[in-house]
């Protein structure tokens, strides 16, 4: 067998010509000692004003309530949910990356672990933020949680929702330690690497004291490992959880058993879609091609186009159910969704998401920085689309003709979700600038089992 | 190569000796317990597991996790038992209250939270960090430790030690530096 240090190098996960200093050296460096890009200072100003956007849409939801935006007592859940939704979806790609892939011994994924899980980091901050400020009165979310108070009253512990109280706080806080944990030997290099006096003791603080010490790594590894075994089933059960706040209800459209997976599909495939649309500028503006290499994005490419296809199958399903359970209101709810007034926004998911993803089964369509590129913002629409068709077409009309209604955004929706887009776009501007963007120490345990390996024929 | 010795009236924690590969160190190693060394530490850029299995750390981490995990279940379930049946039972349709398969959700996320804490905690305090100040901290040749260099520490209160035949001993390894870090 070829060792992958004699491939070429569109092949190989790792360019040649690399030892543990010099991936050490590369990865530092950005943070350390490269001057800053300008489209840094571009890209963390735009970011910056969506930001300041956001906290001014929250404020004045704060002070005037929901019915600032689009929602009414039909369309109850509108871009609150929707957003939520698409946001938790995204994450899930960088659980599936450092997680999924770790136990599966898919080497490839040792550069694009660490800001995938930055992404997902990021991703549910953003989502968390939905249910919260959607809840009417933000000041009292505490309610949502268990805790022993003088009403003498506890959360529904059969409802979904509260499920996904416990479900999203988890996700949370795993994929906030997953990544710090990850991070910690990286830090310790920052803090030996760094000049500056404050930042050496910055980085010092937050390694923890970190010396790589044998047991140490020892412990670390099983840590390591013992997380990603317990990320994987929890990043399944996180968004089936999602799933069931929909499916638990009797709306039509809703009411599905092929909800939780249908869901974790489409969220793994709108969170590859996230991934690409980042690493195709990280690596272009940072000059890490020989670190994230062709063969990393034709890897993730073929990832989306799986999980496309099972979406298109969910959309079938769907589809199909509604004709043969003959349930006048299934039925109605399809016609509704491909002829009704949001027939554009079905279509048009419909296109992005089963129609620009089959471009993926031809290679060179695979190796295209810019077309991929393309392709990933246009998969990452559609997701929203889905997830917009998937709320409010159920919602708007259901049952009683005498209820319906539409729903039509209002600024206010456009600029909160504008406004987390910013902060997602912030904080990643934040990490690539001050945290190392690749997992250094992973990438000198690749580049010694590379040498390994051409080592024994 | 040389030895070099900051100063000699300190106590000293031990001898530092810098590879350039892996295999150096895991050879170092190697020699070293054949002379009788117990008392050594390696520093690796990345996890070495020929090292870690050559110096036979006991790793208790993985019980940690389970009985976390464990009490994060049982924590769950009590919970939602005391809340549902015993606090403040809500009767819906002759359903009863201690409806277990509605349960199951919160029980396996606090399952998968409490190990998680379990694992990443357990890691760090039987690790005995965080630890900001370490004496291998005060060689400065040290700082390659979490970059490309392989470090060997054999430690100043081991019965076998001898400063003057053990830095030879380290020299004969062919280590690209041999330091004295002093304790403090």
């Amino acid at each position: 067998m070829r060792s992958p240090r004699e491939q070429s190098p569109e092949e190989a996960i790792l360019a040649p010509g690399h030892d543990i200093g010099s991936v050490t050296d590369k990865i530092s460096s950005i943070v350390l000692t490269r001057p800053t890009p300008r489209g840094w200072y571009v890209g963390a100003a735009i970011g910056f004003v969506l930001v300041v956007l956001l906290l001014i849409s929250v404020s004045w939801l704060l002070l005037r309530g929901v019915g600032i935006w689009g929602i009414d007592n039909r369309v109850a859940w509108g871009f609150a949910i929707i957003n939520f939704v698409w946001w938790i979806g995204i994450g899930h790609a960088g659980t599936l990356i450092s997680a999924i892939l770790l136990l599966l011994h898919q080497h490839w994924r040792t550069s694009i672990n660490r800001f995938a899980e930055a992404m997902t980091l990021f991703a549910v901050v953003c989502a968390g933020l939905f249910p919260l400020i959607h809840v009417g009165r933000p000041w009292l979310a505490y309610w949502l949680l268990p805790y022993p108070n003088t009403m003498g009253l506890w959360p529904q512990f059969r409802s979904p929702l509260l499920w996904d109280v416990f479900a999203v706080s988890t996700y949370a806080t795993v994929s906030l330690l997953f990544w710090y944990v990850g991070l910690v030997p990286d830090l310790a290099t920052l803090r030996d690497r760094a000049t500056g006096k404050l930042r050496k003791r910055i980085y010092a603080l937050l390694c923890l004291g970190w010396r790589g010490s044998a047991d140490h790594w020892d412990r670390y590894e099983t840590a390591y490992l013992l997380l990603a075994g317990l990320a994987t089933p929890l990043v399944i059960s996180v968004h089936s959880v999602i799933a069931f706040d929909f499916a638990v209800s009797i709306l039509p459209g809703w009411h599905a058993t092929i909800f939780p997976p249908y869901f974790v599909a489409g969220a793994v495939f709108s969170g590859f879609a996230m991934v690409l649309t980042l690493a195709i500028p990280i690596r272009a503006v940072y000059g890490l091609q020989d670190f994230i290499t062709l063969r990393h994005l034709d890897n993730m490419a073929k990832v989306m186009l799986a999980m496309g296809m099972f979406v298109a199958y969910g959309y079938l399903s769907e589809a199909f159910f509604a004709w043969y359970s003959s349930n006048g209101f299934e039925e109605f709810m399809i016609q509704n969704r491909m002829t009704g007034p949001y027939a554009p926004a079905y279509w048009s998911l419909i296109l992005c998401n089963i129609g620009v993803t089959q471009l993926l089964w031809i290679p060179r369509v695979r190796r295209n920085m810019r077309l991929l590129f393309v392709i990933a913002l246009v998969v990452n629409t559609g997701m929203w689309l889905e997830r917009f068709i998937i709320v409010v077409t159920s919602e708007h009309r259901a049952f009683l003709p005498s209820a319906w209604s539409m729903y039509i955004p209002t600024f206010w929706d456009w600029s909160t979700f504008a406004g987390t887009i910013g902060l997602f776009v912030f904080l990643l501007f934040l990490f690539v600038r001050y945290l190392p963007v690749i997992s250094a120490f992973e990438m000198r345990s690749l580049v010694e089992q590379e040498e390994k390996g051409s080592a024994s024929p | 190569m040389k030895v070099t010795t900051p100063d000699a009236s300190l106590p000293s924690y031990g001898l530092l000796a810098e590879f350039e590969r892996r295999e150096d160190l895991l050879h170092a190693v190697r020699t070293a317990q054949e002379r009788g060394y117990r008392m050594m530490e390696a520093y690796t850029p990345h996890p070495v597991e020929e090292v870690s299995r050559q110096l036979g750390y006991r790793n208790h981490l993985p019980l940690v996790v389970l009985l976390c995990g464990i009490g994060g279940a049982l924590t769950g379930l009590a919970l939602q038992y005391y809340a549902c049946v015993v606090d403040y039972p809500v009767h819906v349709a002759g359903k009863p209250a201690a409806s277990w398969p509605s349960f199951v959700v919160v029980c396996f996320e606090l399952t998968i939270l409490f190990a998680a804490l379990g694992a990443v905690i357990g890691m760090f305090v039987l690790n005995r960090l965080p630890r900001p100040h370490h004496p291998v901290f005060n060689a400065s040749i040290f700082e390659q430790a979490s970059g490309n260099r392989f470090f060997l520490v054999l430690l100043a209160k081991d019965p076998r030690f001898d400063e003057s035949e053990s830095s030879r001993f380290l020299e004969e390894l062919e280590a690209l530096q041999v330091v004295d870090v002093p304790l403090s």
